[in-house]
């Protein structure tokens, strides 16, 4: 079972690398973009674990290691057919 | 009296701490692997700087989960004394033994310089041998070490004067020129409630002896000494 994490920047806080990527995008002459928030992608492959198990792991994994709490929001999928 | 310097995969500043417990004060200082489980042995514990685990995912959250962070976070609660420098600091919040984070600074870059710090509270066992509004001149080197906290954390560092290094100008003003990487209200060193724990992103260690330019770190080192032998 894989299951993809999100790991964002909370609201508010400033993203140096975000700003960066904005100047970037603003010196390429693209006119659209107002913000640029950088966050982390990671996979986690469970095996032997019901999704419900997944489910509690990842949650705790999350809160523990993956995301600081101070600063950081996370969300997560769980793809079954993985 | 004894010292524990913590060495993690990847500390690099562990030998300066070293030096300066064992070379300058001439006090039983030893190297501790984060695998160690008991740290009853020691007064002090000195969580170097350096990049322990890459700084992977976030600085300090792997290290953060080293056998030895368990009897870390033991001893602080039994008053041990803890010191974490730089990558230390970042360990330290991470383990949530100081409050907020420690994140990527303003600029992107990595700074190493001299900054100046204002001592903010000098009634700490770390600083009792500052005068408060003293100005010490610390050198920094890190990426990030923007400090951030909740507003609500921020005040009660304020309520409980944790606050303990403000970055400040060489004229002492506590101004965004003097702030070298964001911080929130120019914080550069905080304190625990009980008062046993220090976390601090400039590097007292590396300048603790006049051949390095200036010895202001030492104030802070002697200091912390001097709560443990009395002289």
């Amino acid at each position: 079972m894989k299951v993809k994490v999100k790991v964002v920047l909370k609201d508010g806080i400033l993203d140096p690398q975000g700003k960066a990527v904005l100047h970037a995008i603003n010196d390429l002459k693209f006119k659209g973009v107002n913000d640029v928030r950088i966050g982390k992608y990671i996979e986690l492959i469970f095996d032997g674990l019901e999704k419900s198990q997944v489910e509690s792991e990842i949650q705790e994994i999350c809160q523990k290691l993956l995301a600081n709490p101070v600063m950081e929001n996370f969300e997560y999928e769980i793809e079954e057919s993985a | 009296m004894k010292i524990a310097i913590i060495v993690f995969p990847g500390s690099n500043c562990d030998h300066d701490a070293y030096y300066v417990f064992k070379k300058i004060f001439n006090k039983p200082t030893e190297f501790v692997w984060h695998k160690e489980t008991n740290l009853d042995p020691y007064d002090i514990i000195v969580l170097p700087g350096g990049f322990s685990y890459g700084d992977y995912l976030r600085c300090g959250a792997i290290a953060r989960f080293s056998p030895v962070m368990k009897e870390v976070i033991e001893k602080s609660k039994s008053g041990a004394k803890i010191i974490g420098i730089c990558n230390g600091f970042q360990i330290l919040t991470e383990s949530g033994l100081l409050p907020g984070a420690l994140t990527m600074n303003k600029n992107r870059q990595f700074i190493c310089k001299d900054v100046r710090l204002k001592v903010e509270n000098s009634e700490t066992i770390f600083t009792q041998l500052c005068n408060k509004d003293d100005i010490l001149t610390v050198p920094i080197a890190h990426s990030e070490g923007n400090y951030y906290c909740s507003d609500d954390q921020l005040s009660e560092l304020k309520n409980n004067n944790q606050i303990v290094f403000k970055y400040c100008t060489k004229d002492g003003n506590i101004s965004s020129e003097a702030n070298p990487n964001g911080s929130i209200d120019n914080i550069a060193g905080i304190i625990n409630k009980q008062g046993n724990v220090l976390g601090m992103m400039p590097h007292p260690e590396r300048n603790a002896e006049l051949l390095l330019g200036n010895a202001d770190g030492i104030k802070i080192l002697t200091s912390l000494l001097k709560s443990i032998d009395g002289n």
